[in-house]
């Protein structure tokens, strides 16, 4: 039996939130580091994973495979695929940038002496280690109950961080701005655990099914699709379509889909800037990647009935999401709404059934990632430094803190699709993917990106440029931590956005699975050109 | 050779990252580094044009192809250049006319603190542009295009700190992205439709589709051009853009970048070709817009403004001749080149013009300069005499031939596209007349302080002095300006001859860029004969109007047409009420529905829980009495069931 | 005599200690009350045992006698703790579920 790797990327965070959460009060500083030290261990590990993973070999590899609850059928079963490697690998990249953005977010407010039993620091750090196992677990698993599992249980990490560790700098009053903040937490729970157990109903149900016609009920993945791809597995038409909808209800309001996301802005709005791009760049993408999986695995012919609804949804997100965007004050809820057009984007691609946009769209889950996780950390700089997260409170930053300017810039020119960065790779593909299947779609969708131009431009326009502002006279430029936490990220888009067949080859294998699983292939051109 | 290709990319490429990169320790040397990695770029080019130039002419063209960009699928975008002649006369014309614009930077940017980061940028520009040109595929020329947009925008608002700046930047990256959305579908439309956007595969085998899929393909790569190349109707950023630095607009906002919506359609002659209703729309954009920009050029007072009206009716000339089919393209070219040539020139001058004057750009403020700076005014002239089509100069050659191409037409559609070509000639002639009239003759009306006018904020006195007014010190510009206008000024002269002597230029597009001699339904000489009576109207109108009478020095209120020519001939306006206030409204509306409605029917459920709870809470009292009577009372409707069901 | 009227009795007795319960306040006669409707309940059970002739009814009522008892013991001492901390006996005084 070989090494279990797979559950090693997991629990190495896992042990390491343990560990983490148990330093002494006294001893800050070494937890910091020690989150530090494990979130790199496990990015090693995840790279070790994705060279691990042979793109031309089996659609899952690195298989695990035990017996969890005999009774029930359930397996703790793991496996990748391009898809999934391909997300490990981003949620292993940013946790330890979320970890070093957010080094001074959890440290007791000036002043206080921290009695020795409460330990805001080490609990803060712990979490995001601990979100990033079940993350990976959730990336990982070809099991339906386990992964159903992980993806509830992150909720609990996630509100503690969202209602515990609020954004301080935008505290106008630290009243206000708990009441803020918990709303905003018990919103972010409710509505995720509402989808979430009309998901444990779908699960149940797919049990039931499969008992019923396998004489013996079970969750794997892999078990289902050969059987539904053999005629031993058939449902009929209205329980697919009901077990389709529990599904798609549960990863359409994490991915966020409209109308399902109006606790997006407020999550994001409330909590610190790492933890908001650990919520947009990294929990959210469990739900893209579970439609990916999931939804179009299990019942692909349920995801080709409900494809017209579902891409309407997804345009409509891509427009209103950054129209919405164009509307707000707030730096981060524009950088949120702006999340929401992009995900438009992302579930677009999915549905789109080409090649083109299912790979488009996984790029776009990677690139997504990192260009907001670049433009939320440095506007969170920002944020810091004025202590106030409204647009109108800035002006002329670009004056005294050029490099701050800078790479808020190059942060905004990813997320409105600048060829050379990473995310116009993906957007692109999407588009063609789309466009080749439904052209109107296609267009619809392609106005998304003269609105991202705007809101992008004016929010630059509002903070960076124009005669310095009040209270932003003696802003400092990005610090040595800071700038750590930057370059990377951006050389990162600019890698990915020059050369992205690195990432394009472990991902088009799979979803050339992916598309036989709902036995669709790409349009063929009208002239076959002379190549 | 071939590997040289890239390297012509990867020079300017390199200076952008080093300059930008690099921090305050290259605040010294940074101008250099920019200047000499442009200059390299012009080296390799002039190496391999050397290299073409050896070569039989239907084997002149060069590819080479770096790695594979984008692979999905059938989805297959490279990282791959084709040199062939109609990219190798832009790459000289980006790369020389680069170099001498670096070079002049040099001195009139020199007391700016930010100079590296200037250098950083048009470094920048001349990397994207030359992507932009070179891509053999329209993916890669896609990049180059955002890239030179982005470059564009980081210019314009280079003086980030004044808001109109930083206001033009942005209009102009959002008006470009508007065509941008062409672009993505037109390569959309290919894709679908051929497999590929590769060039040589989509232009070979467009024949084989129908005219409905050529047809959609032009139009959306017209609209493309339309926003780079500041056409009507994405015309309204081109004059605000005029907020950038001198050199900026002579460089990307005259010469080069704006004009890489006519290489697009010339490079894309083919679908334009099998799509006459595509060629009919160019044709019109084209007409149209080089009447709009001269009239706006003849109103303008300020001497930037003009210059942008006026380019803006030059690339009208090229694109009208673009869409002329084969009997056009080479002359669009040629114009273009030639007009690189003269509005880099007219520019620069312009520029030296206002570093010698503080800053001014208002022509009212001007008069009467030709003493004080004798290389700028005989530059700026010879510029005016080649602009206005001065038989024997570079504007005559390429600007005569288009009119002719216009009449060849053919068709009352010839003659209506070749009446708006001569009454343009006409035009253009009136307003750069006008410009040499108010900047370099009369009286010098810069030595009166300005008379405040309250409707014209242009024309108030400068807020940094203090409202004392300063009397300029004209004075001739430093030798590092200069010398690019010298050298610009011989450009403007000798091109259009070199270019026309033995159709020389047409000869060597011709294996890329097809050819076919039109036919004007009157004499060629009768077409140049006409235009340059067209010309000496419009000299002998300004004349009349700006150099017998002496120049008001505050702008007089003008009719109707002068005061919307003025105001862009209420482009702004227009945008505004359209496009902006509605675009508000509906975004605040938005806000607000997201808010009350989407957000509110789900805190409404949440209220309506909340409410039913609290009810239902109240039968929860706490005593004991009262759960005891609803035990009873539910007893005694279990009994009362159980016996109801016996009965029955 | 008629066994019947054993029933009779039972109800009336029920019915008497249900108003105890509903009606009285004092914790004390509460408790008497329920004692009393267990023993109507008692008394109903033993009269059906002699109608139907078996000894059902009769091995329940001595269930409910233990039960009874047990509950006397619990519910009592409960009853004077309240009283010891509040200086009443009143059920509707205990109407939180703390002291």
């Amino acid at each position: 039996m070989s090494f279990p790797l797979l559950t090693a990327v997991a629990a190495l965070p896992a042990i390491g939130a343990v560990a983490t959460a148990a330093v002494p009060a006294a001893r800050r500083t070494a937890a910091k580091w020690l989150a530090l030290a494990v979130s790199l261990a496990t990015l090693v590990l995840a790279a070790v994973v994705a060279f691990r993973f042979d793109p031309g070999g089996d659609r899952y590899q690195l298989t695990e495979s035990h017996t969890w609850i005999a009774d029930f059928g359930v397996r703790y079963e793991l496996g990748v695929d391009g898809i999934g490697v391909a997300l490990i690998a981003l949620t292993a990249l940013l946790i330890p940038f979320v970890v070093l953005a957010g080094w001074h977010d959890a440290d007791p407010l000036e002043g206080t002496e921290p009695d020795r039993r409460w330990r805001p620091t080490q609990g803060f750090f712990a979490l995001i280690l601990a979100v990033e196992a079940m993350v990976i677990i959730s990336f990982a698993a070809t099991d339906v109950f386990l992964f159903y599992v992980f993806f509830e249980a992150m909720l609990i990490p996630m509100y503690f961080l969202i209602g515990g560790f609020g954004d301080r700098a935008g505290a106008r009053d630290e009243g206000e701005a708990a009441k803020q903040r918990s709303y905003a937490a018990v919103k972010f729970l409710l509505y995720n655990l509402a989808g979430g157990l009309v998901m444990l109903a779908a699960v149940i149900g797919l049990y039931a099914v499969t008992a019923d016609q396998l004489g013996e009920g079970t969750f794997s993945l892999q078990a289902i699709v050969e059987a539904r791809a053999s005629g031993e597995l058939t449902m009929a038409q209205n329980t697919e379509r009901l077990l389709f909808l529990g599904f798609f209800l549960a990863f359409a309001v994490k991915a966020p889909l409209w109308p399902l996301h109006t606790w997006l802005p407020n999550a994001m709005g409330e909590s610190t800037a790492p933890v908001a791009v650990l919520i947009t760049a990294v929990v959210d993408k469990v739900g893209t990647f579970a439609m990916l999986r999931f939804c179009l695995g299990l019942f692909p012919e349920a995801s080709a009935w409900a494809t017209p609804v579902v891409l309407a949804l997804a345009l409509v997100s891509i427009v209103y999401g950054a129209l919405l965007a164009i509307g707000q004050r707030d730096i981060k809820r524009l950088i949120a709404y702006a999340s929401i057009s992009h995900f438009g984007f992302i579930v677009l691609g999915i549905f789109a059934m080409t090649s083109q946009g299912q790979g488009g769209a996984t790029l776009y889950m990677v690139n997504h990632g990192i260009s907001t996780a670049a433009l939320m950390l440095v506007a969170g700089f920002l944020i810091s430094r004025r202590g106030s997260r409204l647009i109108a409170d800035y002006g002329g930053v670009q004056k005294v803190a050029p490099v701050l300017a800078g790479t808020f810039l190059i942060g905004g020119l990813a997320t409105l699709s600048l060829p050379g960065l990473a995310p116009f790779v993906s957007e692109f593909l999407v588009l063609v993917g789309t466009f080749t299947r439904y052209p109107a779609a296609g267009i619809v969708a392609t106005f998304g990106i003269v609105l991202a131009a705007l809101y992008v431009l004016v929010l630059y326009q509002r903070t960076m440029t124009g005669p310095v502002g009040p209270g932003v006279e003696r802003m400092p430029d990005l610090r040595k931590r800071e700038l750590a936490v930057v370059a990377p990220l951006i050389a990162l888009l600019i890698l990915l956005g020059v050369f992205p067949k690195p990432l394009t080859d472990i991902v088009n294998p799979a979803v050339e699975h992916t598309l036989s699983d709902v036995q669709k292939t790409d349009p063929d051109p009208e002239v076959e050109a002379a190549k | 050779m071939e590997t040289l290709i890239g390297l012509l990319v990867a020079a300017p490429l390199l200076g952008a990252a080093v300059l930008l990169c690099g921090g305050r320790r290259l605040d010294r040397t940074g101008h250099w580094i920019g200047t000499a990695l442009a200059a390299a770029s012009f080296l390799l080019g002039a190496v391999l044009f050397a290299d073409m130039l050896g070569r039989e002419a239907g084997d002149r063209t060069l590819s080479q192809h770096l790695f594979s960009w984008i692979p999905v699928g059938g989805f297959q975008a490279d990282v791959a250049f084709r040199l062939d002649q109609l990219s190798m006369t832009f790459v000289l014309l980006i790369t020389g006319v680069g170099t001498l614009i670096h070079v002049y930077s040099i001195g009139y940017m020199e007391h700016d603190e930010r100079r590296r980061r200037f250098f950083g940028y048009l470094n920048l520009f001349l990397a994207a542009m030359l992507l932009l040109v070179l891509a053999d595929n329209y993916l890669l020329l896609y990049a180059g295009w955002e890239g030179v947009g982005l470059a564009s925008y980081l210019l314009i608002g280079f003086w980030q700190h004044k808001p109109s700046a930083a206001t033009a930047a942005k209009k102009a990256f959002i008006v470009n992205r508007v065509g941008d959305i062409g672009l993505s579908i037109a390569i959309m439309i290919m894709f679908t439709t051929f497999g590929t956007f590769a060039f040589s595969p989509v232009l070979e085998s467009v024949g084989e589709t129908g005219e409905g899929t050529a047809t959609a393909i032009g139009l959306m790569l017209l609209l493309a051009a339309c926003g780079k190349s500041a056409q009507v109707p994405l015309q309204s950023w081109l004059g605000d853009a005029m907020e950038g630095p001198t050199p900026v607009s002579a460089l990307i906002h005259a010469a080069t970048m704006v004009t890489a919506g006519v290489y697009l359609i010339v490079r894309s002659g083919a679908i334009f070709d099998a799509a006459p209703t595509a060629q009919t729309a160019v044709v019109t954009v084209g007409a149209v817009t080089l009447l709009f920009g001269a009239i706006v050029g003849c109103a303008k007072d300020d001497i930037k403004k003009v210059l942008a009206g006026s380019t803006m009716s030059q690339i009208g000339y090229m694109v009208l001749a673009a869409g002329l089919g084969p009997i056009g393209y080479a002359f669009a070219i040629m114009h273009l080149v030639t007009h690189g040539f003269f509005k880099a020139g007219l520019f620069l001058g312009a520029g030296s013009v206002m570093h010698g004057m503080n800053d001014e750009v208002d022509m009212r403020r001007y008069g009467g300069l030709r003493k004080y700076m004798p290389i700028t005014f005989a530059t700026f002239g010879l510029g005016y005499l080649a602009i206005i089509g001065f038989p024997g100069l570079s504007g005559f050659f390429s600007k005569d031939k288009i009119i002719e191409a216009a009449f060849a037409k053919g068709g009352a559609e010839g003659w209506i596209l070749g009446g708006a070509a001569l009454l343009g000639a006409a035009l253009t002639a009136f307003y750069m007349t006008r410009v040499m009239l108010m900047t370099f003759f009369g009286e010098e009306r810069w030595r009166n302080a300005p008379t405040p006018s309250p409707k014209e904020p242009s024309v108030e006195p400068a807020a940094e002095t203090g409202g004392e007014y300063e009397v300029p010190h004209p004075h001739e510009s430093p030798k590092s300006m200069t010398v690019p206008m010298i050298v610009l000024a011989f450009g403007s002269v000798f091109a259009g001859g070199l270019f026309s002597w033995g159709e020389a230029f047409v000869h060597w597009l011709e294996p890329v860029v097809p050819f076919e001699h039109g036919h004007p339904p009157v004499s060629a000489l009768t077409v140049t004969a006409a235009t340059v009576v067209a010309l000496l109207i419009g000299v002998g109108a300004a004349w009349l109007q700006y150099g017998r009478k002496p120049v008001p020095a505050l702008a007089p209120r003008g009719s109707l047409l002068t005061r919307a020519a003025r105001r862009d001939l209420l482009q702004d306006d227009f945008n505004h009420v359209v496009l902006v206030k509605p675009g508000e409204y509906l975004t605040r509306g938005l806000v607000y529905l997201d808010h009350k409605v989407v957000d509110g029917a789900v805190n409404g459920t949440a209220a309506a829980v909340g409410g039913l709870s609290g009810r239902s809470r109240r039968i929860q009292n706490g005593y004991a009495r009262s759960y005891a009577v609803s035990m009873l009372g539910g007893a005694a409707v279990l009994v009362a069931a159980t016996l109801l069901m016996r009965a029955v | 005599m008629n066994p019947v009227n054993y029933l009779y009795l039972a109800a009336l007795l029920f019915t008497i200690g249900a108003s105890g319960v509903l009606l009285r306040r004092n914790a004390i006669v509460v408790f008497m009350s329920v004692e009393l409707m267990l023993n109507a309940a008692n008394l109903a059970l033993v009269a059906f045992s002699r109608l139907h002739g078996n000894l059902d009814g009769q091995i329940i009522a001595f269930f409910t006698m233990v039960v009874a008892a047990a509950e006397v013991v619990v519910g009592l001492a409960i009853i004077v703790t309240i009283f010891r901390s509040r200086h009443s006996a009143s059920v509707d005084d205990a109407s939180l579920m703390k002291l």
